[in-house]
């Protein structure tokens, strides 16, 4: 009923992210709580890769261990074969908090602040790099203006394109959306396609609205309640007609509430 | 049951909608104009702070005028003659010069040690415990209380004037440039990890900045511990070396019942006390936290 987006040109035979049987498990100052039971997924390139689920169901969690900000108790996670050990710039993530931005330096001087830290780039390098991302994202005009001058929609263009600049492996976004308006929201979920559309770069994206991940994705993830396990793995994209997302997101939904007592009269699940 | 029958016959009445052209601008006189010299200044925070001084001195003036007792109360007139001469013929100066020599070195030392201890402790659990506990046990307990520990350990001078200042600088500096790490949003955090950053890295380039509001407010506190720390311990046992501080200044003229002096004294050390409030660090604040939103 959905149809996968086509690349002939591209090898799936080997994975660019590659989770297998993670068991994840943190403390809170009562408990230890396990936050996945053995999810494995494999992520190719190019891919807008989404993981969805309802709130306890450690798809943020997931993301973090990703990220290389949690070792998983069980499994491994490897980028192209090699294991993660621990964060690193090879996978940019981008938060749903406005704080990430650093207060004490200008929009540019964020944007160039990772690729001069990591010395990936020299700093004539990275100050065009970083004025480009700042041109897609728009935001060319404010490159000199502190970040609490901006609004939360600009805010989150501008940790977008502080991760693009770094040209990471895959590009982590943990709730990117959720802070903003219905309206900014939407404007950014359009304005994220039209940034892949141009660069084609790969995205592991985590939401709990079922809406905006048939948006976004190009493959979604959906995680059961408590602690995570897939629940299943479904094909979306950018070319699908109004009737056939609404049949996915049908889908997804009854995945996710089949077993639920009383059915939530909303689409997104909070 | 009323109420809700009453409830139940208000319905929105179908009113006429309204679409007009804006109502004409002719009569408005001014949309945007600069403000005037009056509003401008009274905008101004060193006028109105000016203007607080001004009544102060005022209030003070007359006050001493209406008890009349030079010995106990001088007149702000009074004050400001002496000090005035005392300026003019060097001994203030001298005296001031004296004091924040001893004042800097204990401050450098109690901020660099601070530095230190913090930027340690941050990295690990058990150093955010040690530090937490070292600053509950000892920013309570008094510098003076300190001093006859410093006299037996380092002798009359200067080194046992820094060395209080020092303990008086570190804890209140340390618990309050802690607090300012350990408030450090995780995004933030998470993010300067994210690029790789560890270790003093980390530090310098995420936690500092981040946290300066609390580094600033450590710094000023401080310097106003080490101040009062520093004409404290001159006044308690005078000479620290050559030419006594401020503090034998006051404890001098005390002793000579040369009350204009006492205040002439006081007087230098809350002019010193403004000027690097109002000018060193409102000027760093300016530069940094107001400056990036993080302080109104």
């Amino acid at each position: 009923m959905t149809s996968p987006e086509t690349r002939p040109d591209l090898d799936l035979g080997t994975p660019l992210l590659d989770v297998n049987g993670v068991t994840l498990r943190y403390k809170t100052p009562e408990h230890l709580v396990t936050a996945t039971y053995r999810v494995s997924f494999e992520v190719y390139e190019a891919e807008r890769f989404v993981i969805l689920g309802p709130s306890g169901c450690g798809k943020s969690t997931m993301l973090k261990a990703i990220g290389g900000f949690l070792p998983p108790v069980e499994g491994e996670i490897r980028i192209r074969d090699k294991l993660v050990r621990g964060p690193g710039p090879d996978r940019m993530m981008v938060f749903q908090e406005f704080e990430q931005l650093m207060p004490w330096k200008t929009v540019l001087q964020n944007v160039t602040f990772p690729m001069n830290v990591t010395g990936r780039f020299n700093r004539k390098e990275a100050r065009e790099r970083a004025l480009s991302a700042l041109d897609k994202v728009n935001l060319s005009k404010f490159s000199d203006i502190y970040p609490h001058m901006l609004s939360g929609g600009m805010k989150m263009r501008v940790a977008i394109a502080r991760a693009m600049a770094m040209e990471p492996e895959v590009l982590l976004m943990d709730e990117p959306f959720a802070a903003l308006d219905a309206l900014t929201r939407r404007k950014m979920q359009e304005e994220l396609l039209g940034l892949w559309e141009q660069l084609k770069f790969t995205v592991l994206f985590v939401t709990h609205s079922i809406e905006e991940a048939v948006i976004v994705g190009s493959r979604i993830l959906v995680l059961s309640p408590h602690p995570g396990r897939v629940r299943a793995e479904l094909n979306s994209g950018i070319d699908l007609d109004t009737p056939s997302r609404d049949a996915l997101s049908e889908r997804i939904h009854k995945l996710l509430f089949e077993e639920a007592v009383e059915p939530e009269p909303e689409v997104e699940v909070t | 049951m009323t109420q809700n029958m009453d409830m139940s016959t208000k319905i929105p009445l179908a009113r006429p909608e309204i679409d007009q052209e804006p109502t004409d601008m002719e009569g408005i006189g001014v949309v945007e104009r600069p403000l005037g010299f009056a509003d401008r200044l009274m905008g101004n925070d060193a006028f109105r702070r000016a203007l607080f001084l001004i009544f102060l001195a005022v209030a003070w003036e007359s006050y001493a005028r209406y008890v009349h007792n030079p010995l106990l109360f001088p007149s702000f007139l009074d004050t400001i003659t002496t000090f005035w001469t005392d300026m003019a013929n060097g001994t203030l100066i001298q005296r001031t010069y004296t004091s924040i020599q001893v004042l800097l070195l204990g401050y450098g030392i109690g901020l660099v040690a601070a530095g230190v201890f913090t930027t340690l402790a941050v990295s690990t659990k058990i150093g955010t415990d040690i530090l937490t506990t070292l600053t509950a046990m000892f920013n309570p307990l008094p510098a003076i209380a300190m001093l006859p520990l410093a006299l037996l350990w380092f002798g009359l001078g200067v080194s046992s004037m820094a060395f209080v200042i020092v303990h008086s600088v570190l804890w209140a500096v340390s618990l309050n440039v802690l607090t300012g790490f350990r408030s450090v949003p995780e995004t933030l955090r998470m993010s300067g990890r994210n690029y790789g950053l560890t270790g003093m890295r980390y530090v310098t380039k995420i936690l500092m900045p981040a946290a300066f509001p609390s580094i600033l407010a450590g710094l000023k506190i401080g310097w106003a511990f080490a101040w009062r720390t520093l004409i404290a311990a001159e006044l308690v046992f005078g000479v620290s070396s050559r030419a006594g501080g401020l503090g034998w200044y006051i404890f001098e003229a005390r002793a000579e019942l040369y009350t204009s002096k006492v205040f002439a004294g006081l007087l230098a050390v809350i002019i010193i006390g403004l000027v690097v409030e109002s000018v060193i660090f409102k000027f760093i604040e300016n530069r940094t936290v107001q400056r990036w939103g993080m302080q109104r």
